[in-house]
């Protein structure tokens, strides 16, 4: 027994090991002081009562987590922040691969077509907030519509169709929605262009020589080929679509009493505009925990299809 | 060779980690206010000519992102000599406590108080903390007012003379027939940046002190009076009948001021609501602009209409700065009739200093003259709780939209008011 604990000694303190140890120690420092220490920190917050200046903070246990399990407008949020990941995943990725697809053939300036639809992503999306909300506007001046979609439609004889759409909580959101689709498609298209040009292209010529037309194609060879990449996007939509904020405060300025407000507005507002600091760090958590677990499904859903 | 190279970046590495160094004297102002940013420079040079101390000018805009600022840098212990604080008096009051606003008091009141009775009462009183105040912060001043400014209502003279209107209303009846006439010729009626809810928060603050006056507005803030009130359901009613009336610019609950600001400039709505910097934006936008000021026209005839207005930017000292002293003296100079003529000149703002009021131009000079009507939150004796105020500017914008009434709005601010009681009596057990 002794004569192992000297080789695990003589293992710890092997030379190669310790030189090792010394040269992640740099990656591990810098982890733990810009997340690890920041979590802790966060969760330590969460359990308090704090306005963000006092140097005192108030502990109040798990209360802030209580709060937020009853709080109806976090979870209206939560719910306007899936509603606009749901158009997100359907819209805006079935266009995306729609579109890669297409752009896989052998299309006449195929090129072209890839660097417009690459254009929205790269866009700040404080600039892509302004420009529609420019295109939305309801606003009118000597009788005309201001914003460019209220002015086409009431051109081409559609004016009883013009309408408040930021204005009007049965529209606002939807109109977030395709915005955010309409910014964020570029990135699902070049992920699945990339994903298609992997697969191998005897595959199709061997599917077409057994008689497989395009939707057997797409059935059975393009589909099954691309599940990883189509979880990969998936995720990533998950995640970017649950946390969109900035284009929201571009394009509204305000939460619209509510009916455009996402997790991340409320978690800013309990910050900036109630100072409740404890409160904003529990909702933070909260919010991590469901991406999380969100997340993980999705993996583990994408993970048996693989299988399958 | 290799060792140089990686002893040479590691050094560059870990200079990058290393806090700047200001020159000892070089005195640090950050401010947020993007229009007034290139006199501030002129001035702050002209005083290094003067003093040969420099102060360096440092903008941080939009407000909102330089409140976050200032609140990260007072946890962070890294505020600048002078900042302002952009909150509510209870926030204010939190800085002061923790220790990282100045004292200004035996300042101002050197030389037989010169300094502050060269400046405007309702400019210092947003600065002042009064002997039993419910934050109990020690009595005194803790900033200086730069500019003074009141949010009132405007109305485009061309465009009234066009819907035939001849004269700015009086009552509230009057306004909504205005409203009405407006319409008749194609012309939206009121344009404000209610985006930004503290603008409709002050609106209708406006109409509180009017329909119940101010004694029963505090009593609200202190939980004694529901805001299922009658009087209270009044104040959103306004709301209600504005814009069953139509008197509402098309999206007026997502317009921030900028864009407010434009649609007035650019005549797209006849009355405005903006405080008294409008002078210098429309001035930018559209130099031809026929406007006049006018009180928001009040509903109840006996009491008068009150605005809000005081202090429009001010600044404090780090009591932690090693330059407090150098701060101050700035201060002093920048609140001097010379410096305050000048930047009420160049920026078309009102000034703090009573003495710069002669080279105001004349649509501020009206501005001027409502500044007898003004009063502001940071001089009342209560607040509202944030989560109330954020609730009852919530339950506002949906009134506008129209998806909620008055009747049930004052229902959920008052539930949210009793739950917010509640918790502070939790608090106080603790």
């Amino acid at each position: 027994m002794v004569g192992g604990n000297e080789v695990i000694k003589k293992k710890i303190f092997n030379r190669d090991i310790i030189t090792n140890y010394f040269f992640i120690i740099p990656a591990v420092v810098i982890f733990s002081i810009f997340y690890i220490y920041p979590f802790f920190y966060t969760f330590k917050l969460s359990l308090n009562e704090w306005n963000g200046i006092d140097l005192h903070q108030q502990f109040v246990g798990l209360d802030n987590f209580i709060e937020l399990m009853r709080d109806k407008d976090w979870w209206a949020s939560m719910w306007h922040a899936w509603y606009i990941t749901m158009i997100a995943l359907t819209f805006q990725n079935l266009f995306a691969f729609i579109l890669a697809f297409a752009c896989d053939r052998d299309l006449k300036m195929k090129n072209f077509y890839r660097v417009v639809f690459f254009i929205p992503p790269i866009l700040s999306e404080v600039v892509v907030g302004l420009i529609w909300t420019w295109i939305l506007y309801a606003g009118k001046q000597g009788g005309e519509y201001i914003g460019l979609l209220n002015y086409t439609l009431s051109k081409i004889g559609f004016s009883h169709l013009a309408h408040n759409w930021l204005s009007d909580p049965k529209t606002a959101l939807t109109c977030i929605a395709i915005v955010h689709s309409w910014k964020g498609f570029g990135w699902g298209f070049i992920m699945f262009l990339a994903g298609l040009q992997t697969i191998d292209r005897q595959l199709y010529e061997a599917a077409r020589v057994d008689g497989a037309n395009m939707w057997g194609i797409l059935k059975n060879v393009t589909l099954p080929m691309m599940i990883p990449v189509i979880a990969v996007v998936v995720i990533l939509t998950i995640l970017g679509s649950m946390q969109a904020f900035v284009l929201i405060m571009s394009m509204m300025g305000n939460e619209l009493a509510g009916a455009t407000s996402v997790p991340v507005t409320q978690i800013l507002n309990s910050m900036m505009a109630t100072k409740r600091f404890g409160y904003a760090c529990a909702q933070g958590i909260t919010f991590g925990v469901i991406l999380i677990f969100i997340s993980v499904i999705f993996k583990k859903v994408s993970d048996r299809f693989k299988e399958v | 060779m290799k060792r140089t190279i990686g002893i040479f970046l590691c050094l560059l590495l870990f200079s990058g980690c290393a806090g700047r160094r200001e020159d000892s004297k070089t005195i640090t102002l950050w401010h947020w206010m993007t229009d007034r940013d290139a006199v501030l420079q002129e001035l702050a040079k002209k005083y290094e000519e003067q003093t040969g101390i420099k102060v360096k000018i440092n903008l941080y805009s939009p407000p909102s992102s330089y409140s976050q600022k200032i609140i990260a840098s007072a946890q962070a212990r890294l505020l600048p000599d002078i900042y302002g604080i952009l909150d509510k008096k209870k926030v204010f009051a939190s800085f002061i406590k923790n220790g990282f606003v100045a004292d200004l008091t035996a300042e101002f009141k050197k030389n037989n108080s010169a300094w502050e009775k060269s400046l405007f009462d309702k400019a210092l009183d947003v600065n002042r903390f009064k002997k039993g105040n419910v934050y109990g912060v020690k009595p005194g001043i803790y900033g200086v007012p730069l500019d003074v400014t009141n949010i009132q209502m405007l109305y485009n003279k061309k465009l009234l003379k066009k819907a035939g209107i001849t004269k700015p209303p009086k009552t509230f009846n009057e306004f909504l027939d205005d409203i009405d006439a407006l319409k008749r010729v194609g012309i939206a009626g009121f344009v404000s940046g209610w985006g930004e809810l503290w603008m409709a928060d002050c609106f209708a603050s406006n109409y509180a002190f009017n329909i119940m006056g101010e004694d029963k507005v505090m009593a609200t803030y202190r939980g004694e009076v529901p805001y299922t009130d009658p009087d209270w359901i009044k104040v959103f009613k306004v709301f209600d009948i504005l814009r069953k009336r139509g008197a509402f610019i098309e999206g007026i609950v997502t317009k921030v001021n900028k864009y407010a600001e434009q649609d007035f400039a650019l005549e797209r709505a006849a009355f405005a609501f903006n405080g008294s910097w409008c002078v210098n934006v429309y001035h930018d936008m559209n130099p031809n602009l026929e406007y006049g000021t006018m009180l928001p026209p009040p509903i109840n005839p006996n009491r008068p209409m009150s605005i809000w207005g005081g202090a429009g930017s001010s600044f404090v000292v780090n009591n932690d700065s090693p330059r407090k002293e150098e701060a101050i003296k700035f201060l002093k100079w920048l609140t001097a009739k010379e410096q305050q003529a000048y930047l009420a000149t160049k920026t078309r703002n009102l000034p703090s200093n009573r003495y710069a009021l002669s080279s105001i131009p004349p649509i501020l000079a009206d501005f001027a003259r409502t500044m007898d009507y003004t009063t502001h939150p940071s001089i009342w004796k209560y607040n509202e709780d944030a989560m109330v105020t954020k609730k009852f500017d919530e339950c506002i914008q949906m009134i506008i939209m129209g998806s909620i009434t008055p009747e049930k709005a004052a229902e959920e601010v008052q539930k949210v008011k009793e739950q917010e009681l509640r918790r502070a009596i939790r608090r106080k057990k603790r």
